[in-house]
C-alpha cells in the first residue's frame, strides 16, 4: 500500500493528543523530526506499522477528547502513525455516533431522547433547549458549548438523562441524570474541563433498589462493597471463585458452567459451556476473551450497574473465563456513554493489575492473562459480538457474516469467547456455591436457570435493576417495582427492548423465563421490562424504535439499511394518517418490509428491527387507547 | 508426457548487449555477453490442487455431488441455476450484503447467501421457495425505490423476473444538494414525512478527465472499495464512510479523486454493477445520446504499454474507443488493469495531420 497523505499536518495540540496514546514519532515519516541518518534509508511501515490499526479508535478518541472533533490534518497525522489510508480512517471516524470529523463546539450535551426518557419528558427537555441554548448541533453558549440529541444512555431507571463531554486539557465526561433544560444548559455553561462535577453515582438505591436486601446473588455487593477497592471486593467474597477455579482446573470449570446451564444474558441465550467448550477445544492460537459491555439496547442498564458498582467481579470472572478456555488476553469493550463505568473498570484492572491478580503469574498459579479496556464511540451495533470484534480492531462496526463462528473465527482472526458482563458475573456464583454448576441449575426453572437481572423502567414506581431467580412472573417483577404509579393501569409492556416485543396486561401472569417467553412469541432479549400505562404516547414510542434502528443500522446489507428507512417512513405516514392507499395495506407492507428484514439481513438488528413495531400494531389496543 | 509449450520454445538465445558509446575509453570496446541460466527442461506448474472431497447437498429437491468448499452459488450455477448477484464478482472477495442471492436452507433461522455459504454435506438448499422469492422481491424493491438502477441491465431484469414493486414506497425524495449527502452525520438524521421515498439521489462527481461517479446509481455492493483495496489495487482511495442509510462511497472528507490516494486504474469502473462509476467517455456519450451498445464492438487485444502482456478489451463504437475493459478469466489481469491500459487509448484515434518536432 502507498500510503498516501495529503495537507497540512495536525496542530500541536492534536499531536500531543495522538502522542499521549502511540508515545513520540519516531521518523520524518510518522510526522517527526526527519533524521537524514536514518530517513529515507529505512523501511517504513510494514507489519509492525500495519499491526497497530487496532490503536485507531483509542486514537481517534484521544483527538475527539482533546479538541473537541476530529479534522482532517488530525487525521492525516493519525494515518501516518498507524499507517492506515486516510479514506478508511475517514471511513471509521464517519460511522462512530461519539465522534465528530466537522467543527464542534468543545462542551457537548448528548441528550437521550429514546424511549424510556421520552416516557420522562425528554422532548420537553429538548424543546426548552431549543429556545435557550439553540437548535440541536448549533453552536451555543458563545461557541463553546452544543447539545445533540442520543438513543438510549442506559440511565432509563433515572430517566431523563444527559451525557457531557467536555474536550480540553482536561477532557472529562460524566453523566446527569434526572435532568431538565435547566440542569444541562447550567453544565453546558461550564468551562470546559475545569470544576465541572466529576462522575458521580447518583444514589445506589435509586439504580438498584433492592440495595442490601438478603439473598441477593448477583446485586449481593451492590450498595455493600466499595466498588473502588480490591480490598472491599475481597473482603466480599471477592477472588474465592477465581481460586476454586484454579483448583479444579479448565475442564472442570467447564463443566461446572455446563452442568449450570447458563445461557448468554445478552439477549441471544447461547449455552456459556458449550462456547466456552468450543474454544478451549479449538485449534487457533492465541486465544482471546472478550466482555461485551456494550450495553446499548434501548431499555437496558443492568450492565451499567455490575460495572459502576461491582467492577472487580467483572475482571475476575474474566480471568475465570480466560483460565478456562486458555487466553491469555482479554478486552473489555464498553460503550463510549458509559463514563463511570469505564472509569471504574479501568481502576479495578489497575488495582487487580497491582495486586498480581492480572499479569504474568496470577495468585502464583502460573496463570498469564490481562485485559485490556476498549471504549466504544456510538454504535449500537457494535453490541453485536463480530461487529465488537471489527471495532476492537480499528475498523467500522460492520457485523461479519457467520459461519464462521467466533468461537474458532474471533477477534484478529482467532478463536475468542465473548460473553457479556451480566453472564460473566454468574461463573463466580456457579464456582463459589457449594454443589457448584448442579445447585446452581436447581434454582430458576427447568429451562432457564439462575438469578436474572431485569432491568424495569417507564411508568413504574421504583424503576431499577432488580434481581429474581428466573420464574418469577413479570406480575411480580411489577410489584417489587411498585407498581404503575398514580392508580393508572398497564396498558403495554415492552420485553427485551426496541428489538424485542410489546406485549399487554394479560402477560402479567406469565413467568420470566426463556422457555415462557418464547411460548408466548415474546422474548426476554437484554432484560428490559418497559412499562407503558394508558397515557403514553404509543404512537411516538414505535417513532422513536424506528427512527432508533434507522439511526443505527450498520448500512452493510440492502434489508437493513433500506428497510429501517422504509420502515421509519411508513410510521410517518400512519402517524400523519396519510397512508399510501388503505391503513390495511400499510400495514401488509410493514410486515413485508419486517420479514425481509428478519430472513435476509447480516446479523440480529436487522433481524429483529421490525419485531417491536410489529408486535404493537398487530394489536390495535396497545397503540390507542 | 511433454509439455506442449516447452516443445514450441527455442532454446534462449545470447544477449548480445553493444556496450555504451561513453564507455571509458581506456576499455576495448568490446561486446558483452549476457548469458541467462539454462532454462529448466520444463515450465514448472504449480502444484496440483488437492483432491476435494465430493459433499452431498440437495438443491430443490435434486440431489447433487459437489465438491467440498464450494459455495452455494457454485453448486446452483453448476446445476444450471440462474441466482441473482450485485454484489458478488469471481475476482473479488464476497461481502455478502446485497441479499439478492439468498436461499433457504433447511434448519437454519434465516436465509443465507449463496455467495459466500459454504456448502455442508447433507445440506438442503431451495432457491425459490416463497420465503427466498419473498426477501429476493423485497431486497430489489428496496433497490429499486432508492436507487437510479436505469444503467443496471441487470438488476432491472431481476426486478422483473420477481415482480417487484418499487414504486409502492412513494414518489422519490428530492436529490440532495451537491456534497449534502456527505455531510450527514451518524445516529442523526431528520424525521422524514414519509410523503416521499428517501433514496441516494444526488448530482453526478465530475473532477477528473478519465471517469465520473454517480452515486445516484450506488448500491453500496462494496465492490469498488475492494478493487481498490485487497482485492486488487492496494490503493485504499475510496472506503465505506458514514452509517445506515447516509452510508456512502467515499475518498477521505469527500475530497476530490485528484486530491485523493486515486490512481485511475478504473478498477473500481471495471466491478462496478450498476454503471455509478463510469469512463467520462461513456458518460458524455450517454448525456449526447450517442451511446449505443448494439452497434459496438468488442476486440481483445494486449495493452501495448509493458511487458505484462495484459489482455484488453476494446469496446469500439462508431471506429472509436468508447472503454476497455479486461476479461474477468484473463489468468494474468482477472479483469483488473492499470491506468494506462484502461485510460492510455486516446493515442489511437488521434487523426490530426501529425505534428513537426520542434
Amino acid at each position: 500500500m502507498d500510503l498516501h497523505v495529503i495537507g497540512p499536518l495536525a496542530t500541536p495540540a492534536e499531536r500531543a493528543a495522538v502522542d499521549a496514546v502511540l508515545g513520540p514519532p519516531t521518523s520524518g515519516w510518522a510526522g517527526g523530526r526527519r533524521d537524514s541518518g536514518i530517513d529515507g534509508h529505512a523501511a517504513r511501515g510494514g507489519h509492525a506499522a500495519r499491526s497497530q490499526r487496532d490503536l485507531l479508535l483509542p486514537v481517534l478518541h484521544a483527538v475527539q477528547a482533546r479538541i473537541g472533533w476530529i479534522s482532517q490534518p488530525a487525521l492525516n497525522y493519525v494515518c501516518r502513525r498507524l499507517t492506515i489510508p486516510p479514506a478508511e480512517a475517514y471511513g471509521v471516524a464517519t460511522f462512530y455516533a461519539l465522534f465528530s470529523t466537522r467543527p464542534r463546539p468543545p462542551v457537548v450535551a448528548h441528550v437521550c431522547d429514546d424511549i424510556a426518557c421520552r416516557l420522562a419528558g425528554a422532548e420537553d427537555v429538548c424543546g426548552d433547549l431549543e429556545r435557550s441554548v439553540g437548535p440541536a448541533g448549533e453552536a451555543g453558549v458563545e461557541g463553546q458549548a452544543t447539545w445533540l440529541r442520543s438513543p438510549c444512555l442506559g440511565l432509563c431507571e433515572r430517566a431523563p438523562a444527559a451525557m457531557f463531554t467536555m474536550a480540553g486539557e482536561a477532557p472529562l465526561s460524566f453523566s446527569a441524570a434526572p435532568v431538565d433544560a435547566v440542569g444541562v444548559t447550567a453544565r453546558l455553561g461550564l468551562p470546559a474541563g475545569a470544576g465541572a462535577p466529576g462522575p458521580s453515582d447518583g444514589d445506589v438505591r435509586r439504580s438498584v433498589p433492592q440495595v442490601g436486601q438478603s439473598g441477593l446473588r448477583l446485586l449481593a455487593r451492590i450498595g455493600v462493597a466499595d466498588p473502588t477497592s480490591l480490598e472491599s471486593y475481597r473482603e466480599h467474597g471477592g477472588y474465592r471463585a477465581l481460586a476454586r477455579a484454579l483448583e479444579l482446573g479448565p475442564e472442570r470449570v467447564i463443566a461446572e458452567v455446563t452442568a449450570a446451564r447458563l445461557v448468554g444474558r445478552g439477549g441471544a441465550a447461547f449455552p456459556t459451556g458449550r462456547k466456552w467448550a468450543a474454544v478451549a477445544t479449538a485449534e487457533g492460537r492465541p486465544k482471546y476473551v472478550v466482555c461485551n459491555a456494550d450495553e446499548s439496547e434501548p431499555g437496558t442498564f443492568k450492565d451499567r450497574v455490575l460495572l459502576e458498582h461491582d467492577p472487580f467481579a467483572v475482571v475476575e470472572s474474566m480471568t475465570i473465563e480466560a483460565f478456562a478456555v486458555g487466553a491469555q488476553q482479554g478486552y473489555l469493550y464498553v460503550r463510549g456513554e458509559y463514563p463511570l463505568a469505564e472509569a471504574r473498570v479501568a481502576n479495578a484492572i489497575a488495582q487487580a493489575r497491582a495486586a498480581g491478580l492480572l499479569g504474568g503469574d496470577i495468585l502464583g498459579a502460573g496463570l498469564a492473562f490481562d485485559i485490556e479496556l476498549r471504549r466504544g464511540a456510538g454504535a449500537y451495533i457494535c453490541g453485536e459480538e463480530t461487529a465488537l470484534f471489527e471495532s476492537i480492531e480499528g475498523r467500522r462496526g460492520e457485523p461479519r457474516n457467520k459461519p464462521p463462528f467466533p468461537v474458532e473465527v474471533g477477534l484478529f482472526g482467532k478463536p475468542t469467547a465473548v460473553n457479556n458482563v451480566e453472564t460473566l458475573v454468574n461463573v463466580p456464583l456457579i464456582l463459589a456455591t457449594d454443589g457448584g454448576g448442579t445447585a446452581y441449575a436447581a434454582t430458576g426453572t427447568e429451562g432457564s436457570t439462575g438469578p436474572k437481572l431485569f432491568c424495569l423502567s417507564g411508568h413504574v414506581a421504583r424503576p431499577g435493576v432488580y434481581e429474581v431467580e428466573f420464574g418469577a412472573t413479570l406480575g411480580e417483577l411489577l410489584a417489587l417495582g411498585g407498581g404503575v404509579p398514580g392508580g393508572r393501569s398497564v396498558r403495554a409492556i415492552l420485553l427485551g427492548g426496541a428489538a424485542g416485543v410489546f406485549v399487554g396486561p394479560e402477560a402479567l401472569e406469565m413467568p420470566l423465563t426463556l422457555e415462557a417467553t418464547r411460548a408466548a412469541g415474546a422474548t426476554l432479549g437484554s432484560g428490559v421490562v418497559m412499562v407503558f400505562d394508558e397515557t403514553a404516547d404509543m404512537a411516538g414510542t414505535l417513532r422513536r424504535i424506528a427512527q432508533f434502528f434507522r439511526d443505527e443500522s450498520c448500512g452493510q446489507c440492502v434489508p437493513c439499511r433500506v428497510g429501517t428507512a422504509r420502515q421509519e417512513e411508513l410510521l410517518a405516514r400512519l402517524a400523519s394518517d396519510r397512508p399510501n392507499g388503505s391503513r390495511a395495506d400499510e400495514l401488509a407492507l410493514l410486515r413485508d418490509i419486517g420479514r425481509a428484514m428478519r430472513d435476509a439481513s447480516i446479523c440480529g438488528l436487522g433481524q429483529t428491527a421490525s419485531s417491536a413495531i410489529e408486535s404493537a400494531l398487530a394489536r390495535p389496543e396497545l397503540v390507542s387507547a | 508426457m511433454t509439455d506442449g509449450l516447452s516443445q514450441d520454445r527455442d532454446p534462449a538465445p545470447d544477449v548480445r548487449v553493444p556496450a555504451a558509446d561513453t564507455a571509458p575509453a581506456a576499455q576495448p570496446t568490446s561486446e558483452i555477453v549476457l548469458k541467462p541460466a539454462a532454462r529448466p527442461s520444463r515450465i514448472p506448474r504449480p502444484p496440483a490442487e488437492p483432491v476435494r472431497a465430493p459433499v452431498e447437498v440437495t438443491i430443490d429437491g435434486v440431489a447433487l455431488v459437489v465438491p467440498q468448499g464450494s459455495t452455494i452459488l457454485d453448486a446452483c450455477r453448476a446445476e444450471g441455476i440462474d441466482t441473482p448477484t450485485l454484489c458478488y464478482l469471481e475476482n473479488l472477495t464476497p461481502v455478502n450484503v446485497c441479499r439478492v442471492c439468498v436461499v433457504e436452507v433447511t434448519g437454519a433461522r434465516v436465509l443465507v447467501p449463496a455467495c459466500s455459504r459454504r456448502v455442508e454435506p447433507g445440506m438442503e438448499i431451495q432457491t425459490d421457495s416463497e420465503r427466498v422469492r419473498h426477501s429476493r422481491r423485497m431486497v430489489l424493491e428496496f433497490l429499486g425505490s432508492s436507487v437510479d438502477l436505469s444503467t443496471a441491465p441487470a438488476a432491472r431484469g431481476y426486478i422483473e423476473r420477481y415482480a417487484a414493486e418499487p414504486g409502492r414506497y412513494g414518489p422519490p425524495a428530492e436529490p440532495a444538494a451537491p456534497g449534502k449527502r456527505d455531510d450527514r452525520e451518524p445516529g442523526h438524521h431528520h424525521a422524514p414525512s414519509g410523503s416521499t421515498a428517501e433514496n441516494v439521489f444526488q448530482p453526478v462527481k465530475v473532477d477528473n478527465n478519465l471517469y465520473v461517479r454517480d452515486y445516484s446509481k450506488c448500491i453500496l455492493c462494496y465492490k469498488c472499495v475492494e478493487a481498490c483495496g485487497e482485492d486488487a489495487q492496494n490503493t485504499f482511495a475510496i472506503a465505506i464512510a458514514g452509517r445506515g442509510f447516509d452510508a456512502r462511497v467515499s475518498t477521505e472528507q469527500d475530497v476530490v479523486l485528484p486530491e485523493s490516494a486515486c490512481v485511475y486504474c478504473g478498477n473500481c469502473i471495471g466491478v462496478c454493477p450498476t454503471g455509478a462509476l463510469m469512463f467520462s467517455s461513456e458518460f458524455e456519450m450517454r448525456a449526447a445520446g450517442t451511446w449505443d451498445e448494439s452497434v459496438q464492438t468488442v476486440t481483445d487485444t494486449i495493452c501495448p504499454y509493458c511487458g505484462v502482456g495484459c489482455t484488453l478489451s476494446l469496446h469500439v463504437q462508431d471506429n472509436e474507443i468508447v472503454k476497455v475493459t479486461s476479461p474477468l478469466d484473463s489468468s494474468i489481469t482477472e479483469g483488473h488493469l492499470c491506468v494506462k491500459g484502461r485510460f492510455g487509448f486516446e493515442f489511437v484515434q488521434s487523426r490530426g495531420e501529425p505534428q513537426p518536432d520542434a
